[in-house]
């Protein structure tokens, strides 16, 4: 298995920065190049540079392009201009999710997905099954593509002197694409961490030239995949396969307000609907823990010594430094305030349910 | 490269134990809090807790993952490094400086089939 893992093109480049490397998504990946709380306040307090060509990228083309987006795409698309990006899930018609991914509308008949690493094929498969029907093109450019992530307060500022490229223009939630050495790369204001940033999308050349530039500069803080996690985590964004996934609807992770049941259709909405008026069984919670142990995925949370659910994701807090994590629990204890255990190795810590956003986000818009 | 040190009995799980009188002090390699990366948590026994060879006796949390902590010898815990529960990162500071708990050791045989630092260095280069 670990002999087929897949390399970005910035992977020699870890390398040489003495970058610990392991497997993601069926990448060899950067998890830290120094020190995960070091990447950690580099990008809540300056700017970080994050390899995410492992990301995979599907464009939609063609007279249905838009139809196909809004039958496969929870969000909707329909009064979306060029120029805009969505956040959305593709859901199974039992209302799991199967990816959760950004859709840029490139042209008024084309547009750019952007998927999980470790889904790739299957969203592909997904997408392509689903096509039938559709006088729509399909196509996965994931080897196409290598992408960046520049993150941070100062990544405006950074991006337009050390690449000569203006940014100030984008709003969140926007792209542009522009030509450099005679290339599209596409620019958006975008990012995982809960700060301003951007994604940088275009071949191996051109990123391999943003990231000597950046990193070159020693004004942007090369970052690994752990402090991703810790960031992402902190602002209550999901990670699929955690937070989301074929068992947990958009509705039970509290991400329903990406699900526009005003659409005519999608795959997924009449469960989605049917979820709504039931109500839910489970819920994606915050938990702040009363000690400073630490919540890892998988471990048990329990009331009177009943299971009632487990840890999605948790970390002492790099930017907060409380003991935190999101856990899926029954509906029934969800309420803010509820006292929960969890269970770490062998003794129960005591918790609190709380809201899942840990750390203000921080993004311009 | 990892620092080992001369005089101290270490294990394969990267423990090392210094020994004064009848009393060991056990503690995590530098190699091992330099695998970990930034430690954010040491859980510890309690005092009067026995600890025995080979088993699990606590953990180490970095910010990415739990390590257990594996006694190299059997014995009674007499102390535990309280300095650990406020200021964890002084494992990754000085691995070999920052004990974590000091056993009463029952039976000081168990120290020879420990490593010295040469063999320990070895597997450290594995």
């Amino acid at each position: 298995m670990e002999n087929n893992l897949k390399r970005t093109c910035l992977y020699d480049k870890h390398v040489a920065l003495g970058a610990q490397m392991s497997p993601f998504g069926g990448f060899d990946m950067p998890i830290q190049y120094t020190s995960i709380i070091e990447e950690h306040n580099a990008v809540r307090h300056a700017c970080g540079i994050f390899d995410v060509s492992h990301m995979g990228e599907v464009l939609i083309s063609g007279p249905d392009a838009e139809r196909l987006v809004g039958h496969l795409f929870t969000n909707d698309v329909r009064e979306m201009p060029v120029g805009k990006v969505l956040y959305g899930m593709m859901l199974y018609p039992e209302g799991g999710v199967v990816d959760d991914l950004l859709v840029y509308k490139t042209a008024p008949d084309a547009f750019f997905l952007v998927i999980n690493a470790a889904n790739i094929d299957k969203d592909f498969a997904w997408m392509q099954e689903n096509s039938k029907g559709f006088n729509a093109r399909v196509e996965n450019l994931s080897e196409q593509y290598a992408e960046v992530a520049v993150q941070g307060p100062k990544a405006e500022e950074l991006m337009e002197r050390l690449l000569g490229v203006k940014v100030s223009d984008l709003e969140f939630y926007t792209f542009k694409e522009v030509e450099v050495d005679g290339k599209k790369v596409l620019i958006s204001r975008t990012g995982y961490t809960g700060e301003d940033g951007f994604e940088v999308y275009g071949d191996a050349a051109y990123i391999n030239k943003v990231w000597d530039i950046l990193v070159g500069s020693k004004e942007v803080t090369p970052c690994g995949l752990g402090c991703r996690d810790t960031l992402r985590f902190e602002v209550a964004l999901p990670l699929y396969g955690h937070e989301l996934s074929q068992d947990i609807t958009p509705i039970e992770a509290g991400l329903g307000s990406f699900v526009k049941m005003d659409k005519p259709e999608f795959i997924g909405k009449e469960a989605i609907a049917r979820q709504k008026a039931e109500g839910i069984q489970k819920k994606v919670v915050g938990i702040e823990l009363h000690e400073k142990a630490v919540p890892r995925n998988g471990y048990d949370i329990e009331v009177n010594g009943q299971r009632i659910g487990y840890v999605t994701t948790g970390y002492q807090s790099i930017s907060t430094g409380k003991s935190v994590c999101m856990a899926l629990i029954d509906n029934q204890y969800a309420a803010l305030g509820t006292e929960v255990d969890v269970r770490i190795r062998k003794k129960l810590f005591r918790g609190t349910v709380c809201k899942k956003r840990f750390y203000q986000k921080n993004y311009k818009k | 490269m990892s620092k080992v040190i001369e005089g101290l009995y270490y294990s394969e799980s990267h423990e090392w134990v210094k020994v004064e009188g009848n009393y060991g002090y056990i503690g995590i390699t530098d190699y091992a809090q330099h695998a970990l990366g930034n430690i954010v948590y040491v859980d510890m026994p309690d005092v009067d807790d026995e600890v025995e060879k080979d088993s699990e006796f606590g953990a180490v949390e970095s910010v990415k993952a739990a390590s257990d902590l594996i006694s190299p010898v059997s014995g009674t815990v007499v102390e535990v490094n309280e300095a650990l529960n406020d200021q964890p990162e002084l494992l990754n500071q000085d691995a070999f400086a920052n004990w974590i708990i000091k056993v009463e050791l029952s039976d000081s045989t168990e120290l020879d089939s420990l490593m010295d630092a040469k063999a320990y260095e070895a597997i450290c280069k594995e």
